[in-house]
């Protein structure tokens, strides 16, 4: 496999007619995708859409079918993909255990010196120095539990960092974190991405993340587009990857979906007419909708 | 002062005490990790698979080191594989798996009486009756189980932490989880003898939990474990030995009440730490609720 070594104009990943799922159940089928060297990539579906599952191929982690994944040209298998560094969901964090900050960062560095057990000088000052970048440095000795939300995405972000990747791929950064920790999250990527790290990540957010990424991938069982949202993100488009009525709203340079769904609606109609809120009277719907809240049936 | 030293007079005193300082400190150590991966049902459960284990290899005139240890693992490993079936629950795997094997102890005994006396000493523990080569054993337990924890220190917090995300960064589950399932079943078997199959959950998780209440960090909360263990063990001796009691429940009383001061202190600090730093807005809610209420 040395000959096929990058091309600098050669994608970072590369899928190749993967199907891949676990039980044997394909999860996402006939999947050709790339994505090049400093791509900003969001991947967006419904749930079960295999979105996580389409992330974690790329690790390794899924049992694949058929096809075949490369990073960097090196095709994956099992065993760790060198250079990619991985941040899960923070929901998935137990965030009871007892790991310092920089306990949890070192994790990332865990096959350095694999057999001894406790930190080196040159660990302590890696974690220093990328926290300080990350822009919390003077934590590293708190609990991940005493964070707040953007410090704890961030102290994921700098695990996924020690080990220098030139890959980082993010499950749902932005879910269940303020508005504020989520544009400053995505802030922080833009600037990373600016460095030159090429970064994948998942979201159920097509208005506030995806509609601002470069490039975005539609998944549902397969790849149904990607491309530049300001392109793909079509009523056609996204009513074949969601399975639902979507409306595409474009004014200004500025990408609004619309879930047809009533709840949906609301929701979206509320961001639309955003600062006239407060001139209407909160009495919009039916009257026995706003009723239904605490008129819960006596048990 | 001859309180501490006259005891050193018997022989069977120094091997009990050297017995229970290595299995307090064995399973304060492992503990950490038992809780820390909510097994603590797990550790509960081999030490009664392993009894059965034990009856099978003395019918079978089987060292009980052998019989007992492979049958420990064998069921941790039985675990693993039927807990990994979607439709059968870890805790259900646990119970069907380790109370068979514990039956089959029971009935082994009940139609063979002739050794039932060995048998109380292993449900119950007896230091009394600890031999030289079960201190061999211990030691080289606690030895091996040591270095266990110090090479794959960083796979088995990473593993510990986040099972999921540890693979994606190149940790061998397979290889460490099977480790693992080794090494505690060895630390039952040598634990058996000191502190008996219905205590050793016990000595598994109350250290542990001790010291996550003193340290939000896990390489000290292993060392706080440890000492917890190995303290307790000293003085779960000297006190079994002073008042006449079995050393096996002396061992976890000891080990009890230190949790129960630790949990009230830290309670009681963290409670007094939270009303100095509470903010004046919630305790002007808090009179507006008395007000309410």
């Amino acid at each position: 496999m040395g000959a096929t070594q990058s091309a600098p104009d050669r994608a970072l990943v590369e899928f190749e007619g993967v199907t891949c799922g676990y039980d044997g159940e394909p999860v996402l089928r006939d999947v050709d995708l790339a994505i090049p060297r400093g791509g900003f990539v969001g991947i967006v579906g419904p749930s079960g859409a295999g979105k996580t599952t389409l992330l974690r191929s790329i690790v390794g982690v899924v049992p694949r079918v058929e096809g075949r994944i490369t990073v960097g040209g090196r095709i994956v298998g099992r065993g760790a993909t060198p250079g990619v560094g991985w941040v899960p969901q923070l929901e998935t964090v137990d965030w009871q255990f007892p790991a310092t900050v920089r306990e949890v960062v070192l994790m990332g560095r865990w096959a350095e010196r694999r057999w001894r057990a406790w930190a080196s000088k040159d660990d302590r000052q890696r974690v220093d120095r990328l926290l300080d970048r990350l822009g919390i440095g003077g934590l590293a000795d708190r609990h991940i539990r005493q964070l707040s939300g953007g410090q704890q995405q961030r102290v994921f972000l700098a695990r996924a960092m020690i080990g220098d990747p030139s890959l980082l791929l993010l499950d749902e950064p932005t879910s269940g974190v303020d508005l504020k920790t989520r544009d400053d999250i995505l802030h922080l990527l833009a600037e990373l991405n600016a460095d030159g790290i090429t970064i994948v990540l998942t979201t159920h957010e097509l208005n506030t993340v995806a509609a601002h990424l470069p490039w975005v991938v539609c998944v549902n069982g397969r790849v149904i587009a990607e491309g530049d949202p300001d392109q793909i993100f079509t009523s056609a488009i996204l009513g074949r990857t969601y399975g639902a009525d979507l409306r595409v709203v474009r004014q200004d340079g500025i990408i609004l979906v619309a879930d047809a769904a009533p709840h949906r609606l609301r929701d979206a109609l509320r961001h639309r007419h955003d600062g006239f809120e407060h001139a209407h009277h909160e009495h919009v719907g039916p009257d026995h909708e706003h009723r239904e809240s605490d008129g819960a049936p006596p048990s | 002062m001859s309180l501490v030293t006259e005891p050193f007079a018997y022989e069977f005193f120094r091997q009990g005490l050297f017995a229970s300082v290595l299995v307090g400190a064995l399973c304060g150590m492992l503990g950490v990790y038992i809780i820390l991966r909510r097994m603590s049902y797990i550790g509960h459960g081999l030490s009664h698979s392993v009894f059965g284990g034990a009856v099978v290899g003395y019918v079978a005139s089987i060292n009980f080191y052998l019989a007992a240890g492979l049958w420990g693992f064998l069921s941790a490993l039985a675990i693993n594989a039927t807990a990994r079936r979607r439709r059968i629950g870890a805790d259900a795997a646990i119970g069907i798996i380790t109370t068979a094997s514990f039956a089959i102890g029971v009935a082994l005994i009940s139609k063979t009486r002739s050794f039932t006396r060995n048998f109380e000493a292993a449900l119950f523990g007896n230091i009394l009756g600890v031999t030289p080569t079960d201190l061999i054993i211990v030691a080289v337990v606690t030895i091996a189980v040591a270095a266990f924890i110090l090479l794959f220190y960083k796979p088995l917090l990473f593993m510990t932490f986040d099972v999921e995300v540890a693979p994606i960064y190149g940790v061998n589950i397979g290889v460490v989880d099977s480790l693992f399932a080794l090494a505690m079943a060895a630390t039952i078997v040598a634990s058996i003898n000191v502190v008996g199959v219905t205590l050793i959950a016990a000595t598994l998780v109350i250290p542990s939990t001790t010291a996550r209440l003193l340290t939000d960090s896990f390489g000290r909360m292993i060392v706080i474990s440890t000492i917890i263990g190995a303290v307790a063990g000293v003085l779960g001796m000297y006190v079994s030995y002073w008042l006449d009691i079995s050393s096996g429940a002396t061992i976890v009383l000891l080990e009890a009440a230190g949790f129960l001061v630790v949990f009230v202190a830290t309670t009681v600090t963290r409670r007094r730490r939270s009303w100095t730093e509470q903010p004046v807005s919630t305790l002007v809610h808090d009179r507006t609720g008395d007000d309410l209420g």
